[in-house]
């Protein structure tokens, strides 16, 4: 690959001489930017995003630069200790726009640069209101870090501020502060070139300048909270996270959406047990930067008030009473040892981890059971969101839960629980009566052991109700759609008694034989991928916080 | 009734009597030291319980009932219940002895008047000590113990003072038992032992200072030096009785004071220095005897709160190199004069 | 400095003198005129600048001035604060400010009376004010809520004003009427 030498702030770096642009994927000269991005030098911007074309509009990433000056050879004159003699260019240039030459340097924090980065930050703030108290974007906006940084304490400007629109709904989920704006066009030129919804533009003009949705537009479609990420200031904010806690108070816990097959990265964002915000986490080889909004959204259920908390048996007589977790997984234990082979089946959900289902497929084999996953499916978008709402399908399928065919076998299971073949059927995480296996055909079985998070039809049916815990609650791993096994983390506690499904199914399997699983995903995961063609030379501490793909492993 | 039956009526009358009122002194004289310190260092002290702090013990004794009573798991427990009930018996099994009166009607305003009153004084107050080095010893940690053992050695030291200098007054009164020696002091302010045996009064004056732990000579719980000395790991009720015994003493103490040299329920003017023949003078006696009481426990708080605390060493000089020795040569001057008298 | 001292002669070395000269002050300062402060009946007036219980303040106009900014939440070193935001709904009684607490508790049992909460509020909204005798019969009595902290706290004279101003410069420029959902 061809490369360039620059020199950046005296450090001499060797980059690319084309980098692929963001948007088409063909060669693009290297900027300065991306140069002293690949040096580990920042330089402070607004409108540049490596996943954005570039507009070039804030001013702030303004450096200054010199080439070598060539004689009349073409060939660089040397100053007297042999260094190229550099001319200096004469004015500033934005970083973002510039590309790089052989020779050049590249000054990042003179003086001048400074200086002019104090005088582009006061015309920025002009208009600016310093509402900061009231601003959900206080504590992760650059303005404000480079104000702290650069920014002038006085402002030359006297005269009264012009008002404009505040909390405007731009969508149904973004609400537009024009004051705040600094006209960046990050937003617009991700839903134009990202999301391919061209919707946004600027209107008026002037101070007057505010981003508003095409006339006849709605700014809906399910990539807008992505906008509300970009925005270096507190222009856009979300409907959902705001004023609900300020942004230094929340707990980042690196981990997986489960909302689709896609398994997005995202960063959740929780103070004191409860869930707050869900944002994306950058991975290229997955969501690159982006989120869906039902993605991002989807967490609300996990702080619900009726999640099943408590571990429940029912009695001789049919009533329900609160057992302790050893008395029940003892109870299920010894029952389990006596199940004859092909008279059990088990349902588990592919929402569950790699290492659940794991574990579920050895007490498969154990007790010669038949098993299935429930298919769920739904409408998919052209981006991100996948038609498969399951996190883990393809966990399901390697782990031998269930066939390709996701769901096959469940009329199957039905039809010899009604012939009375089957006596034991073991739920976890699915609604069973949804996919056609009704109360009456429940009623016909000597043992339902059911874990799951949030009562549903098939809960009140349990002889053995175990409560699970939330992706957000537990770690293990996903295997998404395209293969690739990513870790997910607890980020909160998990309510009452709840435990990781993990942790009671090994309890379980240890009670009935005498091997050992492990007990903390870590564990687990590492016997597993020892077992699992799909899976083997991986191992958790291997899968980082971007995951690996099965494929890549096995190479 | 009999004569016996009547004696142990009257006797358990007195007893309970003199028992009560201790009591009641005790309760009083700790607000009263609480108050005289306060006035001392320019404050006002406890006057929120009652009309001018007067129910104050009363709330005193009820936080030290009701706070939890905590015994530390280190202790040795049979001596740590044991000491705080030693500490307050010699002071009240002494007040048998106490004429605190001459009589009212028939009957002797002293529950047991023993001929050996004085020896039976200081015998039963030799066994105060052991309150002390068991409470330091039943603590089992370093303070209380270095607390119980110095006091130890501090109150053996003063006994032998306190005896050998009461030993002229003795001489003089030619008898042991306190009703005499109170008889001996008739007839005249000067015939009180005070003014006869200064010295002697001196020295008793300052050994029953250390005998009863007061400052100057508090070492046995010493708060800046020991954090509280013996009774460290003590708490509620049963320090509640380190303090109330400390105070019983102090009365005691008082008490043996006035008989020994003040002339106990006598006064020589009005004819008060005879034993009562009417009712109204016996009262007047009792009456006569608790005021100069009260003004004894008034220098003892008094001096508390003027006073610093002595070193150990010049404590230690102060008794045996200046009290014994005074002691010793005021019985044998006293001795030679008593006999060119003669 | 070295510090002489003197041989005693015998009259003191006997301590009669010191004796009667020491009960002598104290007998003095006995009759004295006492310095106590009788607490519940007088209280000590506190010096300016004295930093006893925040307590949130109302402007002039009786507009609650904290805008759940959580900064003294965040400063606290005892963690006594706790704020509710908001949350998401538009309240229009807020008018511009959008923003003010749904709740807002002090531990007073935890505050420790630094002082950092009343230095860090960008609105000028809590102060320590001087009240030093706080006293409950129950430790949910002692964590303050909003209504009570706003009762105590009573009115701060505020000289800028600075929401109204801008919501006057707003009305002023007749560009931008507030958007309503």
């Amino acid at each position: 690959m061809e490369t360039i030498t620059v020199k950046i702030d005296g450090q001499v770096v060797e980059v690319p001489a084309t980098m692929p642009d963001p948007i088409t994927g063909k060669p693009a000269p290297t900027t300065m930017m991306q140069a002293c991005n690949l040096a580990n030098i920042i330089v402070p911007h607004y409108c540049f995003h490596e996943k954005l074309p570039i507009a070039g509009n804030c001013r702030m990433c303004l450096v200054q630069y010199g080439t070598p000056v060539m004689g009349p050879d073409r060939k660089p004159i040397l100053n007297p200790d042999k260094t190229p003699k550099i001319a200096k260019a004469p004015r500033p240039v934005v970083a973002c726009s510039t590309p790089i030459s052989p020779g050049m340097e590249i000054y990042t924090n003179t003086p001048e640069v400074r200086k002019m980065r104090q005088a582009v930050l006061e015309f920025l703030l002009i208009n600016h209101p310093l509402d900061c108290p009231i601003c959900d974007q206080a504590g992760e906006c650059k303005l404000q870090e480079y104000t702290f940084d650069y920014g002038s304490p006085v402002s030359e400007f006297i005269e009264t501020k012009v008002h404009k629109p505040k909390q405007a709904l731009l969508g149904p989920r973004v609400i537009y502060d024009a004051e705040r704006c600094i006209l960046c066009t990050r937003c617009i030129r991700f839903t134009r070139d990202i999301v391919g919804d061209d919707a946004l533009g600027i209107v008026n003009r002037g101070s007057y300048s505010a981003i508003s949705t095409f006339h006849g537009r709605q700014f809906d479609n399910n990539y807008t909270l992505n906008t509300v990420d970009i925005c270096p200031v507190g222009a856009l904010t979300t409907r959902d996270f705001r004023f609900r806690m300020r942004v230094w108070f929340l707990k980042e816990t690196r981990t997986v959406c489960t909302s689709c097959a896609m398994g997005c990265n995202i960063l959740i964002g929780s103070r004191n047990n409860i869930i707050y915000r869900f944002t994306p986490r950058e991975n290229d080889a997955v969501n690159s930067c982006w989120l869906c909004d039902f993605g991002r959204l989807n967490y609300k259920w996990i702080n619900r008030k009726d999640r099943i908390s408590t571990v429940f048996s029912k009695t001789e007589n049919g009533v329900c009473e609160e057992v302790d977790w050893q008395t029940a997984i003892e109870k299920i234990a010894g029952y389990l040892k006596n199940v004859k082979p092909g008279t059990s089946a088990i349902i588990a959900s592919a929402r569950l981890s790699n290492e659940e289902l794991w574990l579920l497929s050895k007490l498969k084999k154990l007790i010669g059971a038949m098993s299935d996953s429930v298919p769920r499916f739904d409408k998919a978008d052209n981006f991100l969101l996948k038609s498969d709402r399951n996190p883990n399908t393809n966990g399901a399928i390697l782990t031998g839960i269930c066939s390709e065919r996701i769901g096959e076998n469940l009329q199957n299971i039905k039809n010899k629980i009604e012939q009375g073949e089957l006596k034991t059927l073991i739920v976890f995480g699915e609604d069973v009566v949804k996919v056609g296996i009704t109360p009456q055909i429940l009623s016909k079985l000597d043992m339902l052991v059911v874990s799951d998070i949030l009562p549903n039809a098939t809960t009140p049916l349990a002889n053995y109700l175990l409560p699970g815990c939330a992706a957000a609650e537990k770690s293990g791993t996903f295997t998404n759609i395209n293969l690739r096994v990513q870790k997910f983390n607890k980020a909160i506690e998990p309510p009452g008694k709840a435990r990781p499904e993990y942790e009671f199914l090994s309890e379980l399997l240890v009670l009935m034989t005498d091997e050992k699983s492990g007990y903390t995903a870590k564990e687990i995961f590492d016997k597993m991928t020892a077992g699992i063609v799909g899976f083997n030379r991986m191992n958790w501490s291997k899968l980082g916080d971007t995951g690996i793909s099965v494929e890549k492993a096995n190479q | 009734m009999s004569n016996e039956t009547a004696f142990v009526v009257f006797s358990a009358i007195k007893a309970i009597a003199g028992f009560s009122i201790m009591m009641f002194m005790v309760a009083y004289v700790v607000l009263a030291e609480r108050r005289v310190c306060a006035f001392i260092q320019d404050r006002y002290g406890p006057n929120r319980a009652g009309p001018f702090g007067l129910l104050q013990p009363i709330a005193d004794a009820v936080k030290a009932f009701i706070k939890e009573d905590f015994t530390p798991a280190h202790v040795r427990k049979v001596f740590f219940w044991l000491a705080p009930a030693i500490i307050m018996m010699p002071a009240i099994i002494n007040l048998a002895v106490i004429p605190f009166g001459s009589q009212l009607g028939k009957q002797p305003m002293v529950i047991a008047d023993l001929n050996i009153g004085v020896l039976y004084i200081f015998g039963i107050a030799s066994l105060g000590v052991y309150g002390i080095v068991l409470a330091g010893y039943a603590a089992n940690s370093k303070y209380p113990l270095i607390g119980g053992v110095r006091s130890a050695a501090q109150l053996v030291s003063y006994e032998v003072a306190m005896a050998l200098s009461i030993i002229p007054v003795l001489m003089i009164a030619g008898s042991m038992s306190l009703q005499e020696i109170v008889g001996a002091q008739s007839g005249g302010f000067f015939k009180w032992f005070v003014f006869q045996q200064p010295l002697a009064f001196a020295i008793f004056l300052g050994a029953s200072f250390a005998e009863t732990n007061r400052t100057p000579f508090d070492l046995p719980e010493a708060e800046q030096e020991l954090a509280g000395g013996y009774n460290v790991e003590y708490s509620a009720i049963k320090f509640a009785m380190f303090f109330m015994g400390e105070y019983a003493n102090m009365i005691l103490a008082s008490a043996v004071i006035v008989t020994l040299f003040f002339g106990g329920w006598t006064l020589p003017i009005f004819g008060l220095d005879k034993p009562a023949q009417t009712l109204l003078a016996g009262i007047a006696h009792i009456c006569i005897f608790l005021s100069k009481l009260c003004f004894f426990l008034l220098v003892f708080i008094w001096t508390r709160w003027m006073f610093p605390r002595f070193r150990y060493d010049q404590l230690m000089r102060l008794s045996w190199k200046a009290f014994v020795p005074l002691a010793l040569i005021n019985i044998a001057v006293t001795a030679i004069l008593m006999w060119i008298k003669k | 400095m070295v510090i002489k001292r003197h041989k005693l002669n015998l009259l003191d070395s006997l301590y009669i003198t010191a004796i009667i000269g020491g009960l002598q002050v104290t007998l003095r300062h006995f009759f004295k005129k006492k310095v106590t402060l009788q607490y519940p009946e007088e209280r000590h007036l506190v010096p300016p600048g004295y930093r006893g219980a925040p307590y949130l303040v109302k402007d002039q106009e009786g507009r609650t001035k904290c805008v759940s900014c959580q900064l003294c939440e965040f400063i606290c070193p005892p963690k006594a604060i706790t704020i509710t935001p908001p949350g998401p709904e538009i309240d229009p009684s807020t008018g511009n400010v959008e923003k003010r607490p749904k709740d807002f508790k002090i531990n007073m049992l935890r505050c420790i009376y630094c002082g950092l909460c009343q230095e860090v509020c960008p609105e000028e909204a809590i102060f320590l004010m001087e009240d030093y005798s706080l006293s409950g019969t129950s430790r949910e009595e002692m964590i303050y809520d909003l209504k009570k902290l706003l009762s105590l706290g009573g009115v701060h004279y505020d000289e800028v004003m600075k929401w109204k101003k801008k919501a006057n410069e707003a009305k002023e420029q007749k560009v931008f009427p507030p958007i309503e959902e």
